[in-house]
């Protein structure tokens, strides 16, 4: 008894919750990258993400919905209003008393302001306007709200990275915190940190979400992913944001 | 004596942050060891050639390297299994495959033949619920096939 006491014990002590990284070691997955990818995140000409900060720019001035207004009827010049906006979300939502994402701000200006309908968060309309808007915080710091109704949330996100999940059994965190650097075949684990999105990933030959991201590491796990929009990735993301604090916004990153 | 101490070592593991793996069929663990094979027949080694290489299917290659093909895309999250075949017997490779974390409980290998209880906190995918990683058939042809690698 007192031997199986021990070995419990034991077990837990092994199992331990994996090192966080410390401050001064964070990494952006820039940093990972091929010197030819780099430079094409780098270039604006050569950066693919950034035909969808165009069309980002042409949407959020075009009038829209029933109430036939533009983003810009009342955000007026995106470069000043929606500068650093992209580097503190998500942020609480008064309505639903719940973190929000600024894909899901964007959907409910468009329903509750525009009158018009929410948008698929794969569509290119809304990676359009959410590249266009993340594009203002450019080279700004991740800067969390220091809001304690999100405290909840951002830890609930914090036990989904720490959960083993899938048939695979393995954690966020068993990559990200534990083996970043190493290779998994022929991929370098990155930090896993969202400072790009949406970003263009040459895999995908496409713009994406953060949430398509997470959902290709949660099916990599062979663990069911959330579906779009889930409060799950809203939470996830809160505390990736709050990893990653004082890294720099690079929307459009380009990755692997 | 050594067996109870691993059984014991196996149910504090389940004990812990681990959901539950249920084997699929009964094996006995003596030391660090499953001496029987799992279907009672020896595995074919050129199908476990095959299969260690099939990273979708065994996943061996995305954490280990080792003699195989493409080297540029093998992993460095696992030992190196050149030579694998002289430092362990076939038992020894056999539980490891089978339920690494019977040695190591917070081992990322996945355990290949067991069943993870699905639940919302484990979230298994549709198409991987109730089921093992591999078959007993195909987890004796890597042993056998492992047993081969000799410097
Ligand atoms: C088995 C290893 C592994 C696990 C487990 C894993 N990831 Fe990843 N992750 C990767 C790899 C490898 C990449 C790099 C992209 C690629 O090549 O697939 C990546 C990329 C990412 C990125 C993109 C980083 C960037 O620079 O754009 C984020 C964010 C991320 N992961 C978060 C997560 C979260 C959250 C979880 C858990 C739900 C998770 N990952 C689980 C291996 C893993
Ligand atoms: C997600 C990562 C991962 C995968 C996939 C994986 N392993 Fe492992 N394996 C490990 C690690 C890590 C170790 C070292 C023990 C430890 O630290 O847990 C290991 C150890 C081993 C050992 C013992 C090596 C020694 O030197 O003692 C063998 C044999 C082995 N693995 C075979 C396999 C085979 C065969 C497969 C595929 C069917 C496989 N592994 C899949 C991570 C993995």
């Amino acid at each position: 008894m007192i031997r199986l006491v021990l070995l419990s014990l034991l077990a837990c002590a092994s199992i331990g919750v994996a090192a966080e990284i410390p401050p001064q070691d964070r990494r952006s997955g820039f940093e990972f990258m091929s010197p030819q990818t780099q430079a094409m995140q780098s270039e604006e000409t050569s950066n693919p993400g950034m035909l969808w900060v165009a069309d980002g720019e042409r949407l959020f001035g075009e009038p829209q919905g029933s109430a036939d207004k533009s983003c810009a009827s009342c955000h007026a010049e995106a470069p000043k209003s929606m500068r650093g906006v992209a580097a503190r979300y998500p942020t609480f939502d008064e309505e639903t008393k719940r973190p929000i994402d600024l894909m899901g701000r964007i959907n409910q200006c468009r329903v509750k302001r525009q009158g018009a309908a929410s948008l698929a968060y794969q569509s290119d309309e809304l990676l359009a306007l959410a590249a266009y808007v993340a594009y203002q915080s450019h080279g700004m710091p991740i800067a969390p709200p220091a809001d304690s109704r999100l405290q909840p949330f951002r830890e609930n996100g914090r036990a989904w990275y720490e959960q083993r999940l899938g048939q695979l059994q393995l954690s966020c965190a068993a990559c990200h915190d534990d083996r970043w650097g190493a290779r998994l075949g022929g991929s370098v684990i990155p930090q896993g940190h969202p400072t790009g999105y949406p970003l263009y990933r040459l895999e995908w030959q496409n713009m994406g979400s953060l949430q398509r991201r997470l959902r290709g590491c949660l099916v990599g796990v062979r663990a069911q992913p959330f579906d779009f929009g889930a409060p799950e990735y809203v939470d996830i993301e809160l505390f990736l944001m709050e990893r990653a604090k004082g890294l720099k916004m690079e929307t459009p990153a380009v990755r692997p | 004596m050594k067996w109870l101490v691993w059984a014991l070592f196996a149910s504090a593991s389940v004990a812990s942050a681990t959901p539950p793996v249920q084997s699929v069929s009964p094996y006995a663990v003596v030391g660090d060891a499953i001496e029987k094979s799992l279907t009672g027949q020896a595995g074919d080694p050129s199908r476990g050639a095959e299969l260690i290489q099939q990273r979708h299917k065994s996943l061996c290659v995305l954490c280990h390297s080792g003699p195989f093909p493409d080297p540029h895309l093998q992993g460095t999250l696992a030992p190196d299994l050149t030579g694998i075949g002289e430092r362990l017997s076939a038992g020894q490779l056999r539980l490891r495959i089978v339920d690494m974390k019977r040695l190591k409980p917070d081992s990322i290998m996945p355990t290949y033949y067991g069943i993870v209880t699905n639940g919302k906190d484990t979230r298994i995918a549709e198409g991987w619920r109730d089921k093992p990683v591999l078959t007993a058939e195909e987890i004796e042809d890597l042993v056998a096939y492992l047993r081969t690698l000799r410097p």
